[in-house]
């Protein structure tokens, strides 16, 4: 098994706290033949933006790109759902040769003519980075042609990871939110409302946490992106605060925001009891306190009430058991580490596809010594360190739980397919229903190849 | 038969996937082999995730991991670097390169490079089997059977006569591929079947784990067939340059019987009688008697089959399975769209339609946009393919029988059984189920609606009587 770290260049992405000084590397490109679980650009741009609910999603490239993206997302939308449609140009050979401009045109003209949108995102893939079409003045051209807003996403699949492609798309929405007209550039930092960016409103969640935020008496303006709109989105500057539950895909944006327009920002997490009534207290200290304060401390009061007695319950059940945590963002998996504690699992293997250099840290101030943290790691990696580390679960995405059952350990989804919501309280208790669902399951008593029938 | 074919320049909601995915499948079907594709990163988490949902298991698959720098300069280090990191983890005896867009489009000559790697590196025993598989350049289809050439045309050596069978097998399901060996095994034919993933993508738990999954075409099985009697190809609708049967009969002389994927009764009629010419085998009672319980089958439920207009769709060797025991079932055909499907196998499609008393579409380049356009025009009441089809129930309610690949909503799209005279029965009860729960969820609402008009049945109250 000590085969997993013998890949050169990886011993720097993998660290065990209290045994090595040295610095996690991270925010790297991926090794070769690593057999890494992560995407490419295009995907971190996608995923993102996708949750645009009115906007078309025109993906310039083959028909891979665009087939392998289709509404994979559990984004829910409240009014429109064009963005649940995969567009291609489906680019051949031909194409290939020749450029794909024009194709590209003829598929905006298309489009437009058949859904009427306010807003076209064009992504670009690998090939079009490489052929080299320009994306800006077909963008250019469509958008005064239409009279609509047409704007291209540069998130050619090898120029980065799949973290460029947050960036990607952060500068595509910068774009799309940058005030037109002085009337709106007046209007910048006036409403009384805050952006809520890095919700993705898979199963709900962003409905969930605007539902808090209105009883403590906070309005949300706009959420990047999910459950978004155009209109909502040209809006997005007059907001006082940005929240920002998914640092990784949208602390960039923010930081542009922050620098543009002088909107502050804060980084907020709404997994598990602890997190969400801190995030409740800090918002509401953020923007002045008082009533506010008085209001999300009834909240907390009264959701915990609730839900306490029942993650105790589940509590009792899960005490002495281990987790292994792979997930994309680092926010999530520190958030993840706190809500293990409030269930009594200890997390003794962390990662993340695309963590930063300061979520590792937060990270390493958690763990117990003892704990493996790995960046960008591998199935072969996951394996030897689930089982080193004697981890009775993973937490993981669709490619992680095959392999977590074929070792005999418990998973939970933590990916962005998933139909139930893991934010604030009621996230809070699906997500101990689901430890306790996939620990406490009977299947392990009987997963044993032959039984006794093999003697 | 209407043809039709739109000129458009987008595809809107794609109704395939690309080439090097359709390249990933055989070569998990090969024992001792590993996948490396050459490209960025992205490509091979896309497809690992797709066959992960299908298959559920895990699949490992390498990438070249080709960044900017690889994209200007050549990619070749880092396919040597991925090559050397694969060998280290896995120990492969078989690795399968496959290209994406990006490895064409700047022109890597993956030929080359692999058998410098095996140059530079002194490697005796390993067998590199590179194949060109640009995204843009043909369905997942055209992959599947294009690395099934290239894998027979890397291994395949001059063999004295056996009297073994080389059975190509398309992309079925791992439960087909055991079906297919318990029909070859019922019969007493030694085969050799390529691809063989019954076992490797679909592992039975066990209380170890290895890295490489057991089981696969074993290495020298696949250079012995240029020795075999003949070759039954699982290819109808394959153009013959992509077809590793129509290689070892151009190259070695290996009599070759194309074959439907034995669905229905006539294609599995077709395969087993093909093999008792090739063979002098019998079709044992046993088989016979399977036979006689779909022929009863398909009685039972003609008349409720016979209400259903059925939209097809996927790879083309499955859909022209499937068309056909639709055909023999009167499920009748009103859309039926094989994406990718070119050349000859339109006039397949074309002459096997052209028997049906109803009106079909045959689409071979389409989205389901147009699938949903026209099965609505058709009044279609049943779709048959993979999960994607799900959005054919969403927005017209037209109810998804899931078969082909991939099947990402629902689990066990590796236990689906539709090969053999068993294996048809199964699938002509999920149609049958399907179009009854359909009319059991709608008939009393649809004939109150039809006939009832708001009059008051004349009927005396209970308690007047």
């Amino acid at each position: 098994m000590a085969q997993a770290v013998a890949i050169d260049g990886r011993q720097d992405f993998i660290t065990t706290k209290g045994r090595q000084i040295s610095r996690l590397k991270c925010d790297d490109d991926s090794i070769a033949g690593a057999v890494s679980q992560r995407a490419c650009v295009y995907c971190g741009a996608r995923v993102v933006l996708n949750p645009i609910t009115d906007a078309i999603h025109l993906v310039h490239g083959p028909i891979g790109c665009a087939s392998y993206t289709w509404d994979i997302r559990g984004s829910l939308t409240s009014g429109e759902d064009l963005y649940r449609n995969s567009f291609s140009t489906d680019l051949k050979e031909r194409d290939i040769i020749f450029g794909g401009e024009k194709k590209l045109a003829a598929a905006i003209d298309e489009l437009v003519a058949k859904y009427s949108p306010k807003l076209v995102f064009i992504y670009s893939t690998c090939i079009v980075g490489v052929i080299g079409d320009d994306l800006e003045a077909v963008a250019k051209a469509a958008a005064n042609r239409h009279g609509i807003e047409v704007i291209p996403v540069q998130s050619s699949g090898f120029a980065g990871n799949k973290a460029a492609g947050y960036r990607a798309a952060c500068d595509a929405l910068f774009r799309l939110t940058a005030p037109a007209t002085p009337a709106e550039a007046a209007l910048v930092g006036k409403d009384r409302s805050i952006n809520y960016l890095g919700d993705f409103n898979l199963a709900g969640e962003a409905w969930i946490i605007r539902d808090y935020l209105a009883q403590v008496g906070v309005d949300i303006n706009a959420v990047f992106t999910g459950d978004s709109s155009y209109g909502e989105l040209k809006k997005a500057t007059r907001a006082r605060l940005n929240i920002i539950q998914c640092a990784g895909s949208m602390v960039y944006l923010a930081g542009r925001m922050e620098e543009a327009y002088g909107i502050p920002y804060m980084h907020v997490s709404f997994l598990g009891l602890a997190d969400t009534a801190d995030s409740l207290r800090r918002i509401a200290a953020a923007l002045g306190g008082g009533s506010l304060s008085e209001r999300a401390e009834e909240l907390i009061a009264r959701e915990t009430a609730k839900v306490q007695p029942v993650i105790d319950g589940y509590r009792a059940k899960l005490a002495g058991k281990k987790a292994a945590v792979y997930v994309g963002g680092g926010f999530k998996a520190i958030s993840l580490i706190k809500q293990f504690r409030e269930l009594g699992v200890e997390v003794v293997m962390v990662g993340t596809q695309t963590g930063r250099k300061e979520e590792y840290e937060t990270i390493d101030s958690l763990v117990a010594d003892g704990t493996v943290i790995l960046d960008d790691a591998n199935p072969s990696e996951l394996e030897k360190f689930m089982t080193e580390q004697g981890a009775d679960l993973l937490v993981g995405g669709v490619k992680e739980r095959p392999l977590a059952y074929k070792l005999g350990r418990a998973f939970i989804d933590h990916n962005h397919d998933r139909k139930h919501p893991l934010s604030g309280y009621a996230g809070a208790v699906n997500f101990a229903a689901e430890v306790y669902t996939t620990l406490c399951s009977p299947v392990w008593r009987h997963a044993k190849m032959g039984g006794d029938l093999d003697g | 038969m209407a043809d039709l074919k739109v000129a458009k320049s987008v595809s809107e909601n794609p109704c395939h996937m690309c080439m090097p995915i359709g390249g990933i499948l055989p070569l998990k079907g090969v024992e001792g082999a590993m996948v490396l594709i050459h490209g960025s990163q992205g490509c091979s988490t896309y497809m690992r995730r797709t066959m992960a949902e299908h298959f559920n298991e895990p699949v490992d698959v390498g990438s070249s991991a080709l960044n900017e720098k690889g994209t200007v300069y050549g990619g070749g280090e880092n396919l040597k670097q991925a090559l050397d990191n694969i060998r280290k983890v896995y120990d492969p005896r078989l690795i399968g390169i496959l290209t994406t867009c990006l490895a064409e489009t700047i022109g890597e000559d993956i030929e080359r490079l692999a058998a410098e790697y095996l140059a530079e590196r002194g490697l005796a025993d390993l067998v590199i089997v590179p194949v060109s598989t640009p995204g843009y350049g043909g369905s997942q289809a055209d992959g599947y059977y294009l690395a099934l050439r290239r894998i027979v045309a890397a291994l395949a050596q001059p063999t004295p006569r056996h009297d073994k069978i080389n059975i190509i097998a398309a992309n079925v399901s791992p439960a087909d591929i055991r079906e297919l060996k318990r029909l070859l095994a019922a019969m007493d034919i030694e085969y050799t079947l390529l691809p063989d993933f019954a076992d490797t993508l679909d592992r039975p738990y066990s209380d170890h784990y290895t890295k490489m999954a057991p089981g696969g075409t074993p290495l020298d099985a696949i250079r012995a067939m240029p020795g075999a009697a003949a070759t039954i190809e699982m290819g109808v609708t394959v153009p013959p340059a992509l077809s590793p049967g129509q290689l070892l009969a151009d190259e070695y002389g290996v009599a070759l019987h194309r074959l439907p994927i034995p669905i229905g009764v006539a294609a599995t009629d077709l395969f087993l009688r093909t093999l008792r010419e090739i063979t002098g085998r019998k079709v044992p009672a046993g088989v016979l008697a399977e036979r006689g319980r779909l022929l009863d089958a398909m009685i039972d439920s003609h008349k409720h089959n016979f209400a259903g207009r059925s939209v097809i769709f996927g790879e083309p060797e499955m859909v022209y399975a499937v068309t056909r025991t639709c055909l023999e079932n009167g499920v009748w055909p009103t859309v039926v769209a094989a994406g990718g499907a070119g050349g000859e196998a339109v006039s397949l499609f074309k002459d096997v339609l052209a028997a049906s008393p109803e009106p079909s579409y045959f689409l071979s380049e389409t989205d389901f946009a147009e699938i949903r356009f026209r099965s609505a025009a058709a009044g279609a009441n049943i779709a048959i393919g993979p999960s994607d089809g799900r959005y054919l129930t969403e927005k017209e309610g037209i109810p998804l029988v899931r078969l082909g690949f991939p099947i990402l909503d629902r689990m066990g799209g590796q236990r689906i059984l539709s090969v053999g005279y068993t294996g048809t029965a199964n699938l002509l009860d999920r149609i049958t189920n399907t179009l009854l729960d359909a009319k059991h969820h709608t008939y009393r609402t649809r004939i109150y609606d039809e006939f009832y008009k708001g009059r008051r049945l004349n009927l005396a109250p209970a308690q007047a009587r």
